[in-house]
């Protein structure tokens, strides 16, 4: 990580995401990517089946556009979205994951979430994790514009 | 779909994934190795998209969802010019990883891709 990006003089100006970082947005876009797809899909053929689970895939789907979004976006407001973001997601996970275990008749439709994420070989159970871990490493530095 | 095809796919885009995460960890920045190995994958997927389109009209149609197919299979086209892009603008060993991710994501979609195509229920 000691590569200087000739495109940037000075670390102030850096945006947040560089290095490894670049990789969790990869991710982060490609569960995006993967939970949009999905949402889509539900919404368009079988919406009537489970209104509530299918709106509840939308969300979480817009919730991962976002923090992808706010992971590459300079500035404190989108800081502040990210750590909204991904605090959702955890949450998210954390409380479908458990209910679908517990009591799987609330959750007979898969959503992103469901057991943990395990669908998605739980990477939407680990990667807040490492989202938390990057943004309290990476945080925005006094007098930064605020964008 | 076709079968061996299939597992050609999820084949090449694992080792390419793996052959692209390990040489950016080991701090290589993307090269025509690399890059290569993804424009395979991204042949092969286009190839993919040719087959889908034909197989129907040879009496090979998909037993699941083709809405769900076709979602997929657009996800997947775009995931590697996504990464190549990313990769020719900004040329560091991170970005040689996310050539990686974006080749065993695939790898992951087309295995996803043929179960649709093949074995549903109902």
């Amino acid at each position: 990580m000691t590569e200087v990006d000739p495109t940037v003089d000075a670390p102030a100006t850096r945006p947040r995401m560089s290095g490894i970082g670049r990789v969790l947005v990869a991710v982060y876009a490609v569960l995006a990517l993967a939970a949009t797809g999905r949402s889509f899909v539900q919404i368009a053929t079988k919406f009537d089946e489970a209104p509530l689970a299918y709106l509840l895939s939308a969300l979480a789907a817009v919730v991962y556009v976002l923090a992808t979004v706010a992971l590459i976006a300079r500035g404190r407001t989108w800081y502040v979205v990210a750590w909204a973001t991904i605090v959702f997601e955890f949450t998210g996970v954390l409380v479908v994951g458990t209910l679908s275990l517990v009591d799987p008749a609330l959750f007979p439709h898969d959503t992103v979430w469901s057991a943990f994420g395990r669908g998605y070989l739980f990477i939407p159970l680990v990667l807040p994790l490492l989202g938390m871990w990057w943004l309290a490493r990476h945080p925005v530095r006094r007098g930064e514009a605020t964008a | 779909m076709i079968d061996w095809f299939a597992y050609v796919q999820v084949g090449v885009a694992t080792v390419a994934g793996l052959l692209c995460v390990v040489l950016g960890l080991v701090g290589r920045r993307p090269s025509d190795l690399t890059m290569g190995a993804l424009a395979l994958v991204e042949v092969l997927l286009v190839a993919q998209v040719v087959v889908a389109i034909a197989a129907p009209a040879f009496g090979n149609t998909p037993t699941g969802d083709p809405l769900e197919f076709w979602t997929y299979l657009v996800s997947a086209v775009l995931l590697p010019v996504g990464a190549g892009f990313w990769a020719l603008l900004e040329r560091s060993r991170w970005s040689t990883v996310v050539l990686g991710v974006a080749a065993l994501a695939v790898a992951v979609m087309v295995y996803r891709m043929l179960q649709i195509w093949t074995v549903q229920q109902a």
